[in-house]
């Protein structure tokens, strides 16, 4: 019985013994307390948010076209890996595998587009011990970027998993599981830019 | 095999034609939000609403095409899970803007002097 008919089959029967469906709800519910830690460093953020102590304001560090270009990175990447998704849903393996690859890559993009811009502010002075308004500009900002740093592990992960391995039950599983973490954190981003960086500029 | 609509979880497989859908009104929506900005034609208000709006607009477009949860009954735990999510990220931000705004207010003349 393939993974897709089992799936159906369980629906149908929803009998409570279905370790895909379990393991899939229960990281989607580890991803919803992501979103309170993530609540938590958005609520410092707004409360911070304006104490310069001297130091620069958004409006003086942050660059909206390179913000820009970054959210590109994650956009496109959150929807390829949807493409890979529907790849495994057809048992394309390799297709998968360059779908997930192309993913890692935009997802690339976007991390060593970040660190520049760290690495650029705290050359110039500008690093989390400069202001409150810097320390959780860096917490947020950071607490994302590794966020995204550990999803591209466990992408790589999964690629040499797929090609070593194959379509199996568990790769599916995980597939899956890493396919919500993906769009959650471009979920995240949206916020993200959305409360630092725009209302940052204006 | 022509209806593999929802898995195991309840989550629902998606297509080519979701994901473009999703794609392509996540970048109307940044595109929007960006233009608003960076044009500065609008007064500040109107700006933040906008933008607001259209960060939660993209956040609904994307749970809707990109993570395909609907208010079917397989999906009912995962929908219920989400939306206990959002009310206690309301109470957290919401009140702690709150309380932290309200004591700047009450603190605001010694920190004048200070030249806060």
């Amino acid at each position: 019985m393939t993974t897709l008919a089992h799936a159906q089959d369980s629906l149908s029967h929803h009998d409570g013994h279905d370790p895909i469906g379990n393991a899939t709800f229960g990281f989607w519910l580890y991803l919803m307390t992501d979103c309170i830690l993530f609540a938590s460093i958005f609520a410092t953020y707004a409360v911070l948010g304006h104490n310069f102590a001297g130091g620069p304001s958004g409006h003086e560090i942050f660059d909206l076209q390179y913000v820009f270009a970054e959210t590109m990175f994650l956009l496109f990447s959150s929807t390829t890996n949807g493409i890979a998704m529907l790849a495994m849903y057809r048992n394309a393996r390799s297709q998968v595998v360059n779908w997930l690859t192309v993913t890692a890559l935009l997802g690339l993009g976007f991390i060593v587009m970040e660190v520049n811009e760290f690495m650029h502010l705290i050359q110039e002075g500008n690093g989390p011990d400069r202001s409150g308004f810097l320390s959780a500009f860096f917490t947020l900002v950071g607490t994302h970027g590794a966020h995204v740093s550990v999803g591209l592990l466990w992408m790589l992960v999964l690629i040499f998993q797929v090609m070593g391995k194959g379509l199996t039950a568990p790769v599916r599983s995980r597939l899956m599981r890493l396919s919500l973490f993906w769009h959650f954190l471009d979920l995240i981003w949206i916020g993200v830019f959305t409360v630092v960086y725009l209302m940052g500029v204006l | 095999m022509a209806h593999p609509v929802h898995d195991a979880s309840g989550a629902s497989h998606g297509s080519l034609k979701s994901y473009a859908t999703g794609f392509a009104l996540s970048l109307i929506l940044t595109v929007i939000a960006f233009g608003l900005v960076l044009d500065g034609m609008l007064p500040r208000g109107t700006v933040v609403a906008g933008i607001v709006v259209a960060a939660v607009v993209q956040m609904i477009v994307q749970i809707h095409y990109f993570l395909h949860l609907d208010t079917s009954s397989a999906q009912r735990w995962n929908v219920m899970a989400l939306l206990y999510t959002v009310l206690i990220v309301a109470i957290l931000v919401g009140g702690t803007m709150w309380i932290m705004l309200n004591s700047q207010l009450h603190m605001m003349g010694g920190a004048m002097h200070m030249g806060h």
